[in-house]
């Protein structure tokens, strides 16, 4: 194992939403969140708090949900990132996406990014397969507007959405 | 009409929030814009003698430490839209612990920050009066600043004499503590100059009344002020009056000839920008054996700041609710070295039924009658204080219908048990007063078939752009995916405050008319016979056949001086369990049932239902934001220190509906504002299931565990 260098300003390569970003002369403080926020301005994960506490700035490193705020940019060096603006392909809307809409499960919206991809996460990891299990992997992402009971709704039929798919 | 009226239309900016496309104030650039950090007091009280900002100012990439002997100096903005009297960084004074004293502006976030941490303030601490203990200590009649909407002391009938002629009294006092707002969006402003033009992007529930204050401490004329607020992130009342770090990004951006963008720290939040000030309220009832009141009198004192008297005024709720033939009401104030309070989801009657409500609740049991009962006893068929008729009024079907849909005429006398839990049931009454702004707004037809609305109102989130889609649809009989909505802008129809649940109202008959003027002008230009809601095709083929390409309605909803009382009503129904060892309460299920009048989408109505219950039972189990006497600072400034709702804490047994009504005297709409109601109430409610719970009556806010074990 090599030495650790300490170093004011680093240089990064990683993949965001699937494209390789190569940033050089990075200040070393910046969180992995002001690194997708203010240079590679993708605004859609929020600083809600930036300590961990809200989960506006939730996004998948490494498939991984993680709070984008507690996460130096220089610690996702050759990994993979994937914002909310990352989950739609092709113009078509991620299945958590569209039960979010069905379901009204935002108000004003600045949550949403995070409580997004925290659900995405939550379905992935298995976390979805009843209501009460929902509520305590949800509870990560505070939602002032108070949509818990519609964010319910839409990670449950988003996880059914997933475990069967609509036919071709 | 179209069925579009009354649809459950998702929301129209739903695919922009769920990708990240909505842009909210921070999420905005601009060319060599700085990054700005704002310093805060040290001390509550004092002067500050000077600043060293040296060691911030070799940070590299730092360009200014602007304090108020660098900045230039302000005119006086009128209050409202501002908060305060008092303009940030314009002297050495310094009233509250928290308060702006300097901005760092620097090229990138991180140097700004870390900058800011090196700004050394050599403070002389004067002495401070510390927020106060949930007391009537120091109680005095407010002074108008600008907050003085109606009479603080006022008595219908004969207060003194119906209380000593009645048989049963009760009196008590009820204490909610100061609760911040916490909307997830920290409060940010991007302010840049061209040309003596300032632009601003700005978090706010009133565009227009940012550019009012702006214009007033610049001295320039509405015309070279243009303020952006394309999405807000949740405000709640906080970002309702301009706050001090609007006027500085303002004033930083013109010292500084470049763009200043800041965003609050979530610390900030609780310094900077208000909170719903502490109330202390007392009640005093006088009743009949039968339990007709015939006498309330009703005390709030709230806190506020040493330099504006903000009233909350809570006692509404006892001019509105019940028909008692006296009621006398009182406000006071405390002041102290914080910074100033606010309105609050929710204000007024959600204050004021927190006491009242429990009160009657009191009462009920004190005189063994049913609390639905004796609220229908007291039932007020004209407005109680001033006797006028109420423009519609459906109250007794909400308590019917939530009794009905909750089993709540089989609430058992003991509580029974489920497990470890003691499973307790209560009920109060929900109101809100009906506040209504003027409106202006346009309805731009394009002979492509599209539509465009346009209007200066505010997204906050309760679902804006949605309901006046609807109702351009329902007067052009147009489908909602030709119908575009531009809103949060001052280069738009002027359109009041995003607050107190009145944009349907105001913004909604503004555009509902704009639309109707584009057809009555389409039918006179085009000469033909367009039958109501004509539809894109008829529409269009009119335009062309008359050659016109666009065609602009206007319209406008100024509200007028009605001799009907206006209110919103409702009854919430609850039930909690009770944990008699660990003293923790958990909400299971509620039944909300609401008059408000006509719903225009029932979808995102329901939706602000259900968050205004969830807000409710925040402030009834949860919420409180605490000071540190001896140091005069808000103790946690944060979301881990101070407890919120999350996900677990809220059960999917939510059931909320609304009678059938139509208000007419209201609005073109027929209908009245609904997004504070969901959250009055709900904290009498939950005290009375505890009551049911544990026989214990907790009169201080939140119902912690602390209180019950």
């Amino acid at each position: 194992m090599s030495a650790p260098q300490f170093a004011d300003h680093v240089d990064l390569r990683l993949r965001v939403n699937g494209v390789v970003r190569a940033l050089d002369r990075i200040d070393a403080r910046v969180s992995l969140l002001d690194l997708l926020r203010e240079h590679l301005e993708l605004t859609g994960a929020k600083k809600g708090c930036n300590h961990g506490e809200c989960g506006a700035c939730t996004v998948l490193l490494d498939g991984h949900r993680v709070n984008g705020c507690m996460v130096l940019a220089a610690a996702a060096d050759g990994r993979e990132v994937v914002t909310v603006e990352g989950l739609a392909s092709d113009g078509q809307l991620h299945a958590v996406q569209r039960a979010f809409i069905e379901h009204d499960a935002f108000q004003c919206g600045f949550c949403t990014p995070g409580q997004v991809i925290s659900a995405v996460a939550c379905i992935s990891e298995g976390h979805a397969t009843e209501e009460r299990e929902i509520r305590e992997w949800m509870s990560g992402n505070i939602c002032r507007c108070s949509s818990y009971p519609q964010i319910v709704e839409a990670v449950k039929a988003a996880a059914a959405a997933e475990n069967n798919p609509p036919p071709r | 009409m179209s069925a579009l009226l009354a649809s459950s239309l998702p929301r129209q900016d739903g695919p922009a929030k769920v990708t990240g496309a909505a842009r909210y104030a921070a999420d905005h650039f601009a060319e060599d814009m700085l990054y700005g950090v704002v310093v805060g007091a040290p001390a509550p009280a004092g002067r500050l003698r000077g600043v060293d900002a040296a060691a911030a100012l070799e940070v590299p990439g730092v360009t200014h430490v602007l304090t108020h002997e660098q900045m230039p100096k302000l005119g006086a903005p009128p209050v409202p839209p501002a908060s305060s009297v008092r303009v940030p960084l314009q002297d050495d004074e310094i009233r509250y612990e928290g308060e702006p004293i300097a901005i760092v502006l620097a090229e990138t976030l991180e140097a700004a920050e870390y900058a800011a941490s090196l700004v050394e303030a050599d403070v002389e601490s004067g002495p401070f009066t510390p927020h106060p203990h949930g007391d009537r200590a120091d109680a005095e009649v407010p002074r108008e600043s600008g907050y003085l909407s109606g009479a603080t002391d006022a008595e219908h009938g004969d207060v003194a004499q119906a209380l000593a002629a009645a048989p049963v009294h009760h009196e008590a006092t009820y204490v909610q503590p100061s609760r911040h707002h916490n909307p997830m969006e920290p409060s940010a402003t991007l302010a840049e100059w061209r040309d003596g033009t300032l632009t601003m992007v700005d978090a706010t529930q009133w565009a227009y009344g940012v550019r009012a204050v702006m214009c007033a401490v610049f001295g320039i004329a509405p015309e070279r002020v243009r303020v952006r607020s394309p999405h807000t992130g949740g405000a709640f009342g906080c970002k309702g009056l301009v706050w001090p770090h609007q006027i500085i990004a303002a004033a930083a951006a013109q010292v500084a000839g470049r763009p200043v963008r800041i965003a609050l720290t979530r610390a900030q939040m609780y310094s900077i920008v208000p909170y719903q000030p502490q109330m202390v309220q007392t009640v005093t009832l006088a009743a009949s054996d039968d339990g007709r009141l015939v006498a309330i009198e009703h005390e709030s004192i709230n806190l506020t700041s040493v330099s504006d008297d903000f009233v909350e005024y809570a006692t509404m709720a006892s001019q509105t609710t019940y028909a008692a033939s006296a009621i006398r009401v009182r406000q006071r104030v405390q002041r102290a070295n914080v910074n100033l309070g606010t309105a609050m989801r929710a204000p007024l009657e959600g204050c004021g039924l927190w006491a009242l409500g429990s009160a009657v609740n009191e009462l009920a049991a004190q005189l063994q009658i049913d609390p639905v009962e004796l609220r229908l006893a007291n039932y007020a068929d004209v407005h109680p204080f001033t006797g006028q008729p109420w423009s519609s009024k459906k109250l007794r079907e909400c308590y019917e219908q939530g009794a009905q849909a909750f089993g709540w005429r089989r609430r058992p006398s003991e509580p029974e048990r489920d497990g470890r839990w003691l499973v307790g049931q209560g009920m109060a009454d929900c109101a809100m007063g009906t506040i209504r702004f003027a409106s202006t707004a346009q309805v731009r037809l394009h002979a492509d078939g599209r539509a465009v609305i346009r209007s200066g109102t505010q997204d906050i989130g309760t679902g804006i752009a949605t309901i006046l889609t609807q109702l351009v649809c329902g007067v052009l009989g147009f489908e909602p995916g030709v119908v575009s909505c531009e809103i949060g802008d001052t280069e738009l129809p002027e359109a009041g405050p995003t607050f107190g649940s009145s944009s349907t109202m105001g913004v909604g008959a503004a555009v509902m008319a704009a639309a109707q003027d584009a057809l009555a002008k389409l039918r006179e230009r085009s000469a033909q016979e367009l039958s109501d809601a004509p539809g894109a095709g008829a529409l269009t083929a009119a335009m062309r056949s008359a050659g016109i390409d666009e065609l602009i309605g206007v319209g406008s909803f100024t509200p007028q001086d009605s001799p009907y009382a206006m209110n919103t009503f409702g009854a919430i129904f609850l039930e909690i369990g009770f944990d008699p060892e660990l003293g923790i309460v958990r909400l299971r299920r509620a039944v909300g049932r609401y008059s408000v009048g006509r719903i225009v989408n029932p979808r995102t109505a329901t939706s602000q239902m259900l968050g205004g219950i969830v807000w409710g039972w925040g402030k009834a189990t949860m919420e409180a934001s605490r000071q540190d006497e001896r140091l005069g600072r808000w103790l946690s400034k944060n979301l881990a220190g101070v407890a919120l709702p999350v996900n677990a804490d809220i059960p999917s047994n939510i059931d909320v509906a609304f009678i059938d009504e139509v208000d007419e005297y209201a609005s073109p709409i027929g209908g009245k504002g609904l997004g504070e109601l969901g959250a009055t109430g709900v904290d009498a409610a939950v005290a009375d299931a505890v009551f049911h719970a544990t026989g214990r009556r907790i009169r201080e806010l939140p119902i912690t565990p602390d209180k019950l074990v």
